[in-house]
C-alpha cells in the first residue's frame, strides 16, 4: 500500500504551482512536505485528497489509479488547516459525520456510531466533551475533534495541511508529540505541510523539501540535515535560528 | 472622557434628532394616517370594505401570487448564490450584476418586457392565441413580474454570507465521504438558514407590496387581476377613500408584521447568527 507519486504539474492561471513532483512514500511512513509558502505543498496535499486535480502526472497508491477515484470513495482523512469543523453540529456529531453519510448499506447501526464516537474522543482525549459545539472549544481541542472525525472513517491515508499552524508554541509541542505516538499506534500513511523545519525533523519519517514547484531534496531528515543537496535546501535550513532539533 | 470614536455632544445630538425627525416624518406620520384613514368611519366600515368580494379577491390573489413567487425565487435564490459563492466559472461577475439587475432597473419596464414577449402583439403572441394560453392580464404574467421584481433578495441576502463562509467545511464534508447533496443538506444549508430566512422575509413582503411591474400586466380587471396594490389604486381614484385606506392598512401591518418577525430572530438567534458569520 505504497504511495507513488509521479510527475504531478498544475499551473493555476498566472504561475505553476506543481511542477514535475515525483517521489515514493513507503507503507505506514510520516512524511513532511517542507516549504516556504507558495511551494505548491498545500495544493499537492489537496491533489492527494482529491480537491484538486493536476493538469498531468500520475498518483498510484495501494495499486489503484488513485487520481480516478473521488474524493469521497478515498477514505483519506484530511485535516485542514483551519479545521473546517461544522460549526453547527456538536464534536459528537462532527466526529460522527463521515459514518453518517455513508450509503445506507455500509451505515453502522446508531449504537455502533455512538460507540466509535466515544472511542475517538477517548483516543484524542476529549471525553466528556462531546456535547460542546466547536465554537465553545480551545483551538487545541478543535484541532484534535478534527483528526478524530478525520480518524473515524477508517482512513487509508491522513493528510494534514499545517496540522499546528494556528495553535501557540506550547500546545503546538504538546500535540506534536502526541501525533507522533499516534502515528506510531495506528500506523496509517500520513503526509503533513509545514513551513516549520523543525516540527518536520522532529515529526517526520521522511521530508520533503519543496521549493517552486519543485522538490529540492527527499530524504530522512538525518540525510537532509547532514548534507543538503542544493543551496536552496541549505539556505533553508539555515534560515530559522537555532534550529538544531535533531536528537 | 469619551472615546476617539464618539464625537461631541452637539453633533450626536443633531444626528439623533435629524434622524428620528426623519424617521416619524416620513414614515411614521404616513403610516398612522393610513390607519387613521381607514378607521375614519368607523371599523365597520373598514370591514365591510375589506370583505366586499373585490377585494377578497385582491387578497386572495396576493396571496397565490406570493405563495408561487416566494418559493420559486428562494429556489432560484439559492442556486444563483451556491453557483456564484462556491465556484469560479468564466463570466461569474457578469452573472452577479445580472442578479443584481432587477434592483435597477424600474419595475415598469419589468412589466412591459412581458407584454411585449408574452402579449398578443408579442413575440410569442400568436403561438400563445393559437394555444389558448393567457400570460398577460391573467395570473401567469402576475408571477412572473412578481418573480423578475424580488429575484434579488435571497440571492443578494445569501451570496455574501456563503462567500464568507467559504469552501472549507464542503471539503471536509466531500472528504469524509459525503455526496454532493448530502454536503448540501448537512453542511452548506444549516450554515445559512437565518440569511435565508430573511431573504425569504424580504422576498415575500415586496412581492405582496409590488406594484408597478405587476401594474402593467395586470389589466386591472376587477375581482380578477388586480392585487391588493392595485386594488387600493383603483379605490382610491374611485373616491372610495375607506376602502382604500383598509386595504393599504393590510398592506402597512404585513410590513410591520416582518419587521417584527426579523427583529425577533435577530433576538432570539442572535448567537447562533453570530456564529454563522464567524470563520
Amino acid at each position: 500500500m505504497s504511495l507513488v507519486i509521479d510527475s504531478i504539474a498544475k499551473r493555476f492561471a498566472s504561475y505553476a504551482a506543481l511542477d514535475g513532483v515525483s517521489f515514493h512514500v513507503p507503507q505506514g511512513a510520516f512524511v513532511a512536505l517542507l516549504g516556504p509558502s507558495g511551494s505548491g505543498k498545500t495544493t499537492l496535499l489537496r491533489i492527494l485528497g482529491g480537491l484538486e486535480f493536476p493538469d498531468s502526472g500520475t498518483v498510484r497508491f495501494a495499486d489503484l489509479n488513485w487520481l480516478g477515484v473521488p474524493a469521497r470513495d478515498r477514505r483519506a482523512g484530511f485535516v485542514f488547516q483551519h479545521y473546517a469543523l461544522f460549526r453547527h453540529m456538536t464534536v459528537a456529531q462532527n466526529i460522527a459525520f463521515g459514518l453518517r453519510v455513508r450509503r445506507w448499506h455500509k451505515r453502522p447501526p446508531r449504537a455502533e456510531i455512538n460507540r466509535r464516537v466515544e472511542e475517538l474522543l477517548g483516543l484524542v482525549q476529549l471525553d466528556g466533551l462531546g456535547m460542546r459545539y466547536p465554537s465553545q472549544i480551545s483551538g487545541g481541542q478543535q484541532q484534535r475533534v478534527a483528526l478524530a472525525r478525520a480518524l473515524a472513517i477508517e482512513p487509508r491515508m491522513l493528510l494534514l495541511d499545517e496540522p499546528f499552524g494556528a495553535l501557540d508554541a506550547k500546545v503546538r509541542k504538546e500535540l506534536r508529540g502526541w501525533l507522533r505516538s499516534l502515528h506510531e499506534r495506528l500506523g496509517i500513511t500520513s503526509i503533513f505541510v509545514t513551513h516549520d523545519q523543525e516540527e518536520a525533523f522532529a515529526l517526520a519519517d521522511l521530508v520533503a523539501v519543496m521549493n517552486k514547484g519543485r522538490i529540492e531534496q527527499y530524504g530522512t531528515p538525518q540525510d537532509v540535515i547532514r548534507a543538503p543537496r542544493t543551496p536552496f535546501v541549505a539556505e533553508f535550513l539555515e534560515r530559522a535560528p537555532g534550529a538544531a532539533p535533531l536528537a | 472622557m469619551r472615546k476617539p470614536t464618539e464625537d461631541g455632544p452637539i453633533v450626536r445630538g443633531v444626528c439623533v434628532a435629524l434622524t428620528i425627525g426623519f424617521v416619524v416624518l416620513f414614515l411614521v406620520m404616513p403610516l398612522l394616517t393610513v390607519f387613521s384613514q381607514a378607521l375614519d368611519k368607523g371599523v365597520e366600515a373598514a370591514l365591510d370594505a375589506l370583505t366586499n368580494p373585490d377585494s377578497l379577491s385582491a387578497i386572495w390573489l396576493t396571496l397565490i401570487v406570493a405563495a408561487i413567487a416566494v418559493p420559486l425565487n428562494l429556489l432560484f435564490g439559492v442556486s444563483a448564490a451556491w453557483a456564484i459563492a462556491k465556484h469560479d466559472f468564466r463570466g461569474k461577475s457578469l452573472l452577479v450584476s445580472l442578479v443584481d439587475l432587477p434592483f435597477s432597473v424600474s419595475p415598469v419596464i419589468a412589466g412591459l418586457i412581458y407584454v411585449l414577449i408574452f402579449g398578443m402583439q408579442g413575440w410569442l403572441g400568436p403561438w400563445l392565441r393559437e394555444h389558448d394560453v393567457q400570460i398577460i392580464f391573467a395570473l401567469p404574467g402576475l408571477v412572473l413580474a412578481t418573480i423578475f421584481v424580488t429575484f434579488p433578495f435571497v440571492a443578494r441576502e445569501l451570496i455574501p454570507l456563503m462567500t464568507d463562509q467559504g469552501r472549507d467545511e464542503e471539503e471536509a464534508a466531500i472528504s469524509l465521504g459525503a455526496s454532493g447533496l448530502q454536503t448540501f443538506f448537512r453542511v452548506t444549508l444549516p450554515n445559512i438558514k437565518w440569511g435565508l430566512l430573511y431573504g425569504v422575509l424580504l422576498c415575500n413582503a415586496r412581492a405582496m407590496g409590488e406594484f408597478g411591474a405587476v401594474s402593467v400586466v395586470s389589466g386591472h380587471i376587477r375581482g380578477q387581476t388586480n392585487t391588493m396594490p392595485l386594488h387600493v389604486e383603483v379605490l382610491y381614484n374611485d373616491y372610495q377613500f375607506v376602502g382604500a385606506f383598509a386595504v393599504a392598512s393590510l398592506l402597512a401591518l404585513l410590513a410591520i408584521v416582518t419587521l417584527v418577525l426579523k427583529s425577533l430572530l435577530e433576538w432570539r438567534f442572535a448567537d447562533e447568527i453570530a456564529a454563522a458569520h464567524r470563520h
